[in-house]
């Protein structure tokens, strides 16, 4: 059976990172390379095969689970170390696969000059295999481990050039803000065993809707909890600094971590626990207002960046907080579409930037970029399609995962959610094709003696790939479902989403009752709302004609007329704290960075060094004390001695009688 | 009879006074070969309650002890009286208080 072969999926990237870790430098960099892309192509083919075999399960039954062992069990809590096979693991299982194969060929052009070839690849396979441990775990427990395993190889990556320091700080901080949200997600899962007894999923999310109360303090408190890990590892709003500060890493690891898979854990963990969001309003509503939010500001900044890295990791912070946006407003078929898409036109993005990168010799400031669409023409075409395919326009694959979170964020949330996703839409399209014609058209700024070349084929192919699965990505989710009844990737996800409102809504009538209390009036909840395919229609063009404008605008700015920029912005206030990310890194540094070190030293010094070494010293010079008391009694004087001996003598013969 | 006329308690008497005399010597006497004399004075006065018990009770062992008593007190003193040689060929004095170096 081809389900049975699920664990070997984690396994072979696993096995790539403990050879090329341990004997990458004897074997050669030939080798380190073919090792890492084969098994994570290995792990590709498998999870093809698992597909099938899932295709083949008897009908009805959506969920493949495999116990691999029992972790560990203590009386009822017991962990089992097995996997999950279904439609929304399939999905994350080939975006990291697939997308993840890809980036590896590339960075074995990319990373090719590098000395320490093999210590990059040994995390690279490390970090697919943890991320596949956390999209294939079937309970919370598991996803820990793949969470924390990919955070740890993040912090590996971005630090890779450790002879950096500012690399390492970034490594630091990235690892130590993701540690907040971390902790936060291990609270929820305390909380949800304390609350139903297991951490398996399928138990939890069958249970949910029976033992916690709609809208009620238990799911909030949990959903919150859970929200705040994902704000952590998926870069939104209030810890998203570090993802910025990341691109520090080589770019292969901005691809693969930093926008493809790992900053998306967040959005898989909020639909997998679907069940627990739609219980708590309050929650969702936090979501989509924090996803919605990054989605504007994280925009604003990219508009203002040079690095071309930073303007690509603003916009992913601002796409991610769009998959949030479409969470909040219960639209999680949406947010699977957008991070699926989005995989693909952000790898290729990243991809793209370090074909640049590596062509104009490490350069990254986009003002020492220009016309270089000229020397690197595959980079240039593939970096135009993606582009096209994150502003949004038709038939893109970002088009159609866009404007499904926009008509979801206007029907079911409201004109708020709406707005925000439209006007991050306007800025996206703006700021990405700045980054075009900054980079690609224009006047060359290339320092004279630099040529630029276009990368070997091995970086071009990938290149190609991804944008060939960002142009044909958008036709998972054509929304035709208007008129034939049909979304491929909503009837595909269907049975890990379902979720019956009514029936949920009974049971906490009946909690309630039972406790004593009133149960409000939900009946408004279950009114169905209206789509109609007009007003789908109507927002598709409209979505469209807002990012022809900000492509228009971006084409003013800086093809046409490139004196407008700084005589538009001179003089305006907010220019300098958008260009200063809104403080936001000063702000955590005076509230939080530094207190915790004025902290640290006052412990350091008070407590630490009086305190706990006084009362070591002290015991230490106290026995010291007593003894030089008591060393005079050895005289050396052996008469001396002898009367000690006679005393003793007397002394105990006198207490004997 | 002897053993009328003189009493146990009075040999017994006579063993206290020497072996207090030794200690004495032991404690107060600064001279190596003085202060040896009196660990012999110290066991002789055993030698002599170990007969007399010995005596008064009609037994031998005390008598095979005091032999014991005597072969060890012989060693003692060519294994002493050898230290003592010892100490005077690096330290040109018998005065025990010269000899203090094994302290702290």
């Amino acid at each position: 059976m081809l389900l049975k072969l699920t664990c070997l999926i984690p396994l072979y990237p696993l096995i790539g990172s403990i050879i090329n870790g341990f004997f990458g430098l004897k074997i050669g960099k030939k080798a380190v390379g073919f090792i890492a892309c084969g098994s994570m192509i290995l792990s590709f083919l498998t999870s093809v095969l698992v597909y099938v075999g899932y295709l083949m399960l008897p009908e009805g039954q959506h969920v493949y689970e495999q116990v691999a062992w029992t972790w560990f069990g203590a009386g009822d809590f017991i962990v089992d170390f097995g996997f999950q096979i279904d439609p929304l693991t399939l999905v994350m299982m080939f975006v990291v696969t697939g997308v993840g194969s890809i980036i590896h060929v590339y960075a074995v052009g990319y990373m090719q000059e590098e000395f320490s070839y093999y210590r990059f690849f040994a995390y690279f396979n490390l970090f697919a295999s943890a991320m596949l441990l956390l999209v294939m775990g079937n309970n919370f427990l598991l996803m820990f481990i793949g969470w924390e395993g990919v955070g740890c190889c993040s912090y590996f990556l971005i630090g890779y050039y450790f002879e950096k320091k500012s690399a390492c700080d970034a490594g630091t901080k990235a690892f130590v803000v993701n540690r907040v949200g971390d902790f936060a997600f291990l609270l929820a899962v305390m909380y949800i065993f304390n609350v139903f007894g297991t951490i398996d999923f399928t138990d939890v999310m069958h249970a949910a809707p029976e033992k916690l109360i709609y809208g009620g303090e238990i799911v909030t408190i949990i959903t919150m909890l859970l929200f705040v890990g994902a704000t952590g590892k998926s870069a939104q709003i209030p810890l998203y600094t570090w993802l910025p500060d990341a691109m520090e890493g080589p770019t292969p690891v901005s691809a693969l971590i930093h926008a493809a898979t790992m900053v998306t854990a967040g959005v898989y963990m909020v639909v997998r626990c679907s069940v627990l969001f739609n219980l708590s309003p309050m929650t969702m509503t936090v979501v989509a207002f924090i996803g919605g939010g990054p989605a504007v500001m994280a925009a604003t900044i990219g508009m203002t960046q040079f690095d071309i890295k930073r303007v690509l990791a603003y916009s992913t912070v601002s796409q991610i907080g769009y998959m949030f946006l479409a969470c909040g407003v219960g639209a999680y078929t949406a947010a699977i579409f957008h991070l699926v898409t989005h995989a693909f036109f952000k790898a290729c993005l990243f991809l793209g930037s370090g074909s640049v990168i590596h062509g104009i010799h490490g350069e990254q400031d986009m003002r020492k970029m220009g016309g270089l669409k000229k020397h690197m023409p595959v980079t240039y075409w593939t970096f135009v399609v993606s582009t096209l395919a994150i502003a949004g326009i038709f038939p893109l694959s970002g088009f159609f995962s866009k404007d499904e979170v926009l008509y979801h964020s206007l029907m079911d949330g409201n004109i708020i959610f709406w707005g925000m996703g439209v006007s991050a839409a306007l800025l996206t399209a703006f700021y990405m094709f700045r980054l075009v014609f900054m980079t690609f058209h224009g006047e060359s700024r290339v320092d004279p003696s630099v040529h630029p070349h276009e990368s070997p084929k091995v970086m071009t192919m990938p290149l190609v790939i991804l944008a060939g699965l960002a142009t044909v990505g958008g036709l998972l989710g054509i929304p035709f479902h208007h008129w034939w009844h049909m979304h491929i990737l909503h009837s595909w996800l269907e049975p890990v989403l379902h979720f019956d409102l009514a029936s949920a809504l009974q049971h906490s009538e009946h909690m309630l009752h039972q406790a004593g209390q009133h149960a409000p009036s939900w009946t408004h909840l279950l009114e169905p709302t209206e789509h109609q395919w007009w007003t789908e229609l109507l927002l598709m063009c409209f979505s469209l004609a807002v990012a022809v404008v900000g492509i228009f605008g971006a084409y003013m700015f800086y093809i046409k007329r490139p004196d407008l920029p700084d005589k538009f912005t001179e003089g305006q206030w907010g220019l300098d704290m958008v260009q200063n990310k809104y403080y936001v890194d000063e702000l955590y540094d005076d509230a939080f960075v530094q207190p915790t070190i004025e902290g640290s030293k006052l412990l350091w010094k008070e407590c630490d060094a009086k305190a706990i070494d006084g009362t070591v010293n002290g015991t230490a010079k106290i026995i010291g004390w007593c003894s030089r008391q008591a060393q005079t009694l050895q005289s050396g004087f052996v008469r001396n001695y002898a009367l000690f001996i006679v005393v003793g003598f007397i002394s105990l013969l006198l207490v004997m009688f | 009879m002897l053993e009328e006329t003189v009493p146990l308690s009075h040999y017994l008497m006579l063993s206290a006074t020497l072996f207090v005399i030794g200690v004495a010597g032991v404690l107060i006497r600064r001279n190596v070969i003085v202060v040896f004399m009196s660990i012999e004075i110290m066991l002789n006065a055993v030698n002599i309650s170990l007969i007399s018990f010995d005596h008064y009770m009609n037994l031998s062992n005390g008598q095979i002890f005091s032999f014991m008593v005597m072969c060890v007190a012989a060693a003692e003193v060519s294994v002493g009286l050898a230290i003592i040689i010892a100490m005077h060929r690096n330290k040109p004095t018998v005065n025990l208080d010269d000899f203090n170096l094994l302290k702290w």
